[in-house]
């Protein structure tokens, strides 16, 4: 047995003309929770659907749980809890319904009792027979994560699951993504979330179809080189004014009354921030620089290829 | 491929069915759309109507032909307010729609009767409101017998032979031979709404599955196509057939329409044509991008249907071309058949020319369902 759940080369899929997916390759250690980080568009979903079958990939190969990705998918169904970005177990039918659905179809036994007990587990057996679309959001993305692993999938891909939900449902998602992983399950978790990524064992980033950076959120951090200033005082606007377009900034913004800004070489940073001591009021000292700065680096470096 | 499973089937149709029971509107549609449109036809023609005007052409006048004319009256269908004086005259009363029937009286008509010629007197019938004279021409045999009652007596007694009749009124029924009446309009009207709800919902309820993104998660189960294909359709097959006998029911109980055929064979051909039209839906729900997209496409299906097939206008009466377009349509060879078992009392032998090429549809659109569905979202 590899220790890859997935392990996939030089995926790339187009629609028409358009490259969605180019040449990505992707190892997932069992296990562990890998999050799947990039803008809107840069085809994280295509890559999910290419994992669990629902698409073929145009080039490339690789495995999920050891099954072949294009040849295989039948198997690889069995054994993966695939949850959609936008809900999609029935709004028709009521919770009871829909978790017997997913339990027959995935042919299992004492149907009546697996629900049971999933209703148990959701808090939800007291509604059980209310329809699942007048749910509140975060009690849709509880009731889908309950139908994903009803069948006790080997791995669980999750595109975008906390979108549009509040942050006391999503802790108590990742509470729960916590637990399974505990179990031995392999979760892929796509997220727009810094707070999300920084929960995960390992991220990796693409934009546009291509692959930034991997590795742990330090390990990314650390990749960009990136230096950060957080500049405080009264002339921040003036300064945000001046910084604008330079060319030795790599990434700049308003936190409040504070800004940062990030550049790779921070000699000339430093240098930038001397030059203005003289003309302007406002402190400055270095921080860490944080997730979501390293982001928008690696996606503005990704524009400019 | 997975080991076809009836677990995993089951709970395909019961979710069907379960939101089938919670749409509320297809649910009205499904009951309301044959309900009615066969009481619009079937009320609309179901009238009798009676002192319909009429004109004469006598070219006889004498005791025999004055006793036909007024047994004609006498039959209560007919109303003679018009006299003409030629064809001429009589074809223009009927054209410009003043009378529905013209009687002609041949010359020497009482002559050929006495000699045993046994003449013919014409009716002539405007068909295109068939409803109006269904009755009247079906009054025909009372007339005659009443005519031969009142006068074939005495020295004429040798005419009171009912084997061979004195006379024949001969009726033409012009602009619409063939005749549509009531009777014709229910075998039809089963197949509309076997095409409406078979392409029309099936389509819709396919994309809707689609537009609304629990389609990719059904993909992304371990279900096979064919599973996921029959799943879909099977309800439709229950309503396709729910909806087939309430048409005939009604059309039985309150209309007195009879089925003459078999009705075992009546529903074999019914089971068939319905997943003609279930795999066309499904096909539309291959290519539609949403349900308005399925929902034109459907109406692209029911437009030529309504008007080609037969359903409304006489089949013979289309130019030929158009008589080739609709020979690629189910619904042409459907109506046939049902007409013919329900009318004519048909057998498997009868209705055979129709069949196969139904049967040859049937297998065509299902090829091509099976081959664009697809189990991936490419």
């Amino acid at each position: 047995m590899t220790k890859w759940a997935i392990d996939v080369k030089n995926l790339t899929k187009h629609f028409g003309d358009r490259v969605v997916v180019n040449n990505i390759s992707l190892q997932v250690p069992k296990g562990k929770i890998y999050g799947f980080l990039g803008p809107n568009g840069s085809g994280k979903t295509t890559t999910i659907r290419m994992l669990c079958g629902l698409l073929t990939p145009d080039h490339g190969e690789g495995t999920c749980l050891g099954y072949d990705i294009c040849t295989q998918t039948d198997l690889i169904r069995k054994k993966v809890g695939y949850m959609t970005q936008k809900f999609s177990f029935w709004e028709d039918l009521t919770i009871r319904e829909n978790l017997e659905f997913v339990t027959n179809i995935y042919e299992m036994d004492h149907v009546k009792q697996r629900v049971d007990e999933a209703l148990e587990k959701l808090h939800l057996t007291h509604r059980a027979n209310q329809l699942a679309g007048t749910l509140s959001g975060g009690w849709k993305q509880r009731l889908a994560l309950a139908a994903c692993i009803l069948h006790q999938p080997e791995i669980l891909l999750l595109d975008e699951p906390t979108a549009g939900v509040d942050p006391k449902a999503r802790r108590e998602f990742w509470d729960e993504i916590n637990q399974l992983s505990n179990q031995g399950l392999t979760v892929l978790v796509s997220t727009h979330y810094m707070d999300e990524a920084e929960r995960c064992h390992e991220i990796i980033y693409i934009a546009y179809g291509n692959i930034m950076a991997r590795g742990t959120v330090a390990q990314v951090i650390a990749e960009t080189k990136l230096k950060t200033f957080e500049i405080s005082g009264a002339d921040v606007p003036l300064l945000r004014q001046k910084f604008e377009h330079n060319s030795d900034i790599a990434t700049m913004a308003l936190f409040g009354e504070n800004l940062h800004i990030c550049g790779t070489n921070p000699t000339k940073l430093q240098k930038l921030i001397e030059a203005q001591k003289t003309l302007a009021q406002f402190q400055s000292k270095e921080i860490e620089t944080s997730l979501e700065d390293a982001f928008i680096y690696y996606l503005n470096k990704a524009k400019e290829n | 491929m997975f080991r076809f499973s009836f677990q995993r089937l089951r709970a395909l149709i019961r979710k069907e069915f379960i939101q089938l029971k919670r749409d509320k509107t297809t649910l009205i549609m499904i009951i309301m759309l044959p309900v009615m449109q066969l009481m619009l036809f079937g009320y609309a023609i179901n009238m009798d109507p009676k002192h319909l005007s009429t004109a004469v052409i006598s070219r006889d006048n004498t005791f025999l032909t004055r006793s036909i004319v007024s047994a004609f009256e006498k039959s209560d269908y007919f109303n003679i307010t018009h006299k003409a004086s030629s064809d001429a005259q009589g074809k223009k009363l009927l054209q410009q729609g003043r009378v529905l029937f013209v009687i002609t009286i041949p010359e020497n008509f009482t002559r050929d009767v006495i000699h045993g010629n046994r003449p013919t007197l014409l009716l002539q019938a405007d068909a295109s409101d068939p409803v109006s004279i269904i009755g009247a021409t079906s009054a025909m045999d009372g007339i005659y017998q009443s005519v031969a009652q009142k006068e074939f007596n005495g020295s004429l007694a040798y005419l009171q032979n009912n084997a061979t009749p004195a006379f024949s009124i001969q009726v033409q029924k012009s602009y619409n031979p063939e005749g549509f009446t009531r009777y014709n309009i229910v075998p039809g009207l089963i197949g509309m709404v076997l095409v409406f709800t078979g392409v029309m919902m099936t389509s819709l309820a396919l994309t809707r599955e689609r537009e609304r993104g629990t389609m990719e998660n059904l993909m992304s189960m371990p279900l096979a196509p064919l599973e996921i294909m029959i799943g879909k359709i099977m309800p439709f097959i229950f309503i396709g057939m729910f909806q087939a006998t309430l048409i005939l029911l009604i059309a039985n109980l309150l209309f007195e329409i009879p089925v003459f055929g078999s009705l075992s064979v009546l529903f074999v051909c019914m089971f068939l044509f319905i997943i003609c039209n279930l795999a066309l839906g499904f096909f539309i729900s291959t290519i539609a991008k949403n349900q308005t997209q399925a929902l034109q496409m459907s109406i692209f299906v029911l437009l030529p249907c309504l008007l080609l097939t037969g359903f409304m206008f006489p089949f013979d009466g289309m130019p030929l071309w158009a008589q080739a377009l609709a020979d690629m349509f189910p619904l042409t060879y459907f109506i046939r058949i049902t007409r013919a078992i329900m009318l004519k009392g048909a057998g498997w032998a009868e209705i055979l020319p129709d069949l196969w090429p139904l049967l040859i549809l049937m297998s065509v659109i299902t090829f091509f369902t099976v081959k664009a569905y697809k189990n991936t979202l490419d």
